[in-house]
């Protein structure tokens, strides 16, 4: 699915309609007063330019915390960024109190997904049957580069050269745009959010919004860079409305169209793609080529587990009752041809992971992004993978364990991901397994092993410890080496260190109860 | 009943005055308490980081301090969070099942299995702002998270309620994590510490003069925040207002 922005209706309207919405337009008896503006407007310093992504250097491991470090120090972009998603957690909660039955569909939702993941294979099966006898091509991909190289060859046979695509985050996975511009073939984002990033020349930050850690600002200069926009103008109905236009025409004249999918049906053979902007709609039945990209994970076996994965898609994602469009794609249309390519690009070997194959029940409704303090103050681009937040945290280091090393390590474990996430993925519980096989892995830094090995040793001998935080004074030279690994100096950067007592517990009970031993 | 009383690393070395108070309460109930002398830590830091195999003999040693008791209290929620949940570097004999089971963190126990109706010795007469740990809070399960669609129900509050002249504010996120997170308070410190401003601030913007917690780690960092940017809250352990402290 995919929303970037929620005023989707004032978007429909004609740029005149919109004259009033400027904040510091002065209207004198219906007309504005320009030379009055032009006296009176504050003087505005230049925008916050916006803080990059992590640096991706070959396999080596991602530093998140420098580029989290980055995006803090952009306070504007910070501000904004843990507002706004602040803000769909809080409506996101608004919603689910509206529904009584709220914990009920989340077990209902996640047994659903349990069921069809450990019989993956027969609704798959079944779905292939049904989608052929519909009319529908039904390829499999192994993975990333075969997804890649079919549908290519799909539209190499359609003479196809531009492609209009909806938001999907396996084409994300799959390297795609890189591939087809390798290719010479043009592929035109049409959800806003990831029309923005793609633009910019950047992946998308967030699952759902994608281009969400961006200011307008940011976008102003983003599409007077490449559209051709007024670069001081920053009106966001502006901005869109220029876009449209820029837009309208590739969908008109592009030869074929993509869309993911947000579910999958085995028992009718079709398949849902939930979106607010209808951009997914255009993309599918505009061109009469249809190609839709889909993991195998996101098979539900009858139409009626629809009815309780919709229900809680929206309201988890944005707060919102539905999306604004729930597409259901059930053929092509005369004169038209509809491909499916099923892609697996390591799911199969993440079901078998016994501590990590539920990670597959996700839905890609972002809730554990919104909820997330860690992501919501870090931006997602400082994860440096297609999925970034909780669930990225459990799903990249299946595609890379070194690159990804540091990734789980990226959370303080509080475990709200876990509790709004509507299919019970027990996404902190996943975190902290991941650690474990990390460090088991040997991805983890040699003197963080070191460190946790002395700490173990030292903690283990009663005399040796005692010993090391014999006063309160010496305690604290030593009690951070083996509580917190690398001593003061990261504690005390940004935060005071604590203020050392008289006496420890332990003398003090030693001098008031120390008859009682 | 007699009770082995867990204190841990921190607790000892940076704030001896919570252990006492645990202490002084847990007696004013009229049980046996034991501080067995030999106890160091549960082992929690290695495993946080992944390093099971390091915590070992840690684990061992703490079932060797603390076999045998009716119950040991501790007023710590992620330690006992991780006796109780993650404890699994050793071999999970009927002894150490024993101790994992009998190990409860101050607030479960008063709530739940003292089941006190009365602090009549204590006094409180500040504004306070709660902090539920998140291994209080989401794991030994203190309190309802606001991400449930369950009926609102919390321990902590339903004590202190209990202290004459004490005062609740609400901070706008009351559950936001407040940053601390064991090692990820130096792997990740500029996050971290970005929490910890967020999360003092919220509670000085609502009107807390303290800010309470069972969770002596949370406080620590919280107020190493506080200070570092001027934010002018007070900080104290859960125990210290129930034992009767006044300030």
């Amino acid at each position: 699915m995919s929303t970037s922005r929620e005023r989707t209706d004032d978007a429909m309207l004609h740029p005149e309609m919109l004259a009033g919405v400027d904040p510091d337009a002065i209207i004198r008896e219906g007309h504005r007063l320009d030379h009055a503006e032009g006296t009176s407007k504050p003087l505005r310093p230049a925008p916050e330019p916006q803080p990059r992504g992590a640096k991706v250097r070959g396999n080596r491991p991602i530093d998140q915390q420098e580029a989290a470090a980055r995006f803090i120090a952009a306070t504007e972009h910070e501000k904004m960024h843990d507002e706004r998603l602040w803000d769909l957690r809080q409506k996101r909660d608004r919603e689910m109190h509206g529904i009584p039955e709220w914990e009920e569909l989340r077990s209902l939702a996640s047994a659903i997904k349990e069921h069809t993941l450990t019989h993956l294979d027969e609704y798959l099966l079944e779905f292939e049957a049904n989608a052929r006898s519909n009319g529908i091509h039904v390829h499999w991909a192994r993975d990333a580069a075969e997804h890649n190289q079919i549908v290519h060859g799909i539209l190499r046979d359609h003479g196809a050269t531009s492609l209009i695509k909806s938001k999907s985050m396996l084409t994300e996975e799959c390297g795609f745009r890189h591939y087809m511009a390798s290719v010479g073939i043009d592929v035109i984002e049409t959800d806003l959010g990831e029309r923005i990033q793609q633009l910019d020349n950047e992946d998308p930050s967030h699952v759902v919004v994608p281009a969400v850690h961006k200011l307008r600002t940011d976008v102003a200069g983003v599409f007077s860079r490449t559209i051709g926009t007024d670069p001081g103008n920053t009106d966001v109905h502006y901005l869109a409305e220029a876009q449209r236009e820029a837009t309208r025409p590739l969908i008109l004249n592009a030869d074929a169209g993509m869309t993911g999918a947000n579910f999958v049906v085995a028992e009718t053979g079709t398949f849902v793609v939930c979106t607010n902007e209808g951009n997914a709609d255009l993309s599918a039945n505009v061109p009469k080529l249809h190609i839709a990209s889909i993991g195998i994970e996101k098979i539900i076996p009858r139409l009626e587990h629809l009815a309780v994965l919709v229900r809680l898609l929206s309201r988890s994602a944005l707060g919102s009752l539905m999306t604004q469009y729930t597409s259901h794609f059930r053929g092509p249309r005369a004169g038209g041809e509809m491909h499916v390519v099923l892609v697996d690009n390591g799911r199969s070997a993440r079901l078998g992971l016994d501590e990590f194959w539920t990670s597959l029940k996700c839905i890609r409704c972002g809730a554990c992004m919104n909820t997330c303090p860690v992501y919501r103050r870090s931006g997602g681009l400082s994860y440096g993978a297609t999925y970034s937040g909780p669930i990225g945290l459990i799903i990249d280091p299946t595609f890379n364990a070194r690159k990804y090393s540091n990734l789980p390590f990226a959370s303080s474990l509080n475990g709200s991901c876990t509790n709004v996430c509507p299919v019970k993925i027990n996404i902190h519980e996943q975190i902290y397994a991941w650690r474990r096989v990390l460090v088991n892995q040997h991805e983890v830094p040699l003197v963080k092993k070191a460190a946790m090995k002395a700490a173990g040793a030292l903690l283990s001998r009663p005399a040796a410890y005692r010993a090391a935080i014999a006063t309160a004074d010496t305690a604290l030279a030593h009690l951070p080496r083996f509580v917190i690994y690398n001593g003061l100096n990261a504690w005390g950067k940004h935060r005071e260190v604590p203020h050392p007592p008289k006496q420890t517990f332990h003398s003090w009970y030693h001098a008031n109860r120390g008859a009682k031993q | 009943m007699r009770i082995g009383l867990f204190i841990p690393c921190f607790i000892d070395a940076v704030f001896p005055e919570v252990g006492v108070a645990t202490l002084e309460l847990l007696e004013r109930f009229g049980h046996e308490v034991v501080y067995p002398r030999d106890q160091t830590c549960c082992g929690q830091p290695m495993a946080n980081a992944g390093f099971n195999a390091e915590c070992a003999d840690t684990e061992a040693l703490f079932v060797r301090n603390f076999s045998g008791f009716d119950y040991v209290v501790s007023p710590s929620g992620s330690c006992v969070h991780h006796v109780r949940d993650n404890f699994d570097a050793i071999e999970q004999t009927d002894e150490v099942k024993e101790v994992r089971a009998r190990t409860f963190e101050l607030v479960e126990f008063l709530h739940d299995i003292q089941k006190v109706d009365a602090f009549p010795w204590a006094r409180f007469p500040h504004r306070v702002g709660l902090h539920n740990s998140c291994g209080t809070l989401r794991r030994l399960k203190h309190a309802r998270p606001s991400e449930l669609h369950e009926p609102f129900f919390s321990k902590p509050i339903d004590l202190l309620s209990k202290v004459d002249g004490i005062e609740f504010v609400r901070p706008a996120r009351p559950d936001e994590c407040c940053g601390f997170g064991g090692t990820f308070s130096v792997f990740e410190e500029v996050v971290s510490t970005k929490m910890g401003y967020d999360k003092v601030s919220d509670h000085a913007q609502a009107g807390a003069e303290y800010i309470v917690s069972a969770d002596s780690s949370c406080l620590m960092h919280q107020r190493g925040c506080a200070e570092r940017i001027g934010v002018p809250l007070k900080f104290i352990h859960i125990a210290q207002i129930l034992n009767g402290a006044s300030a």
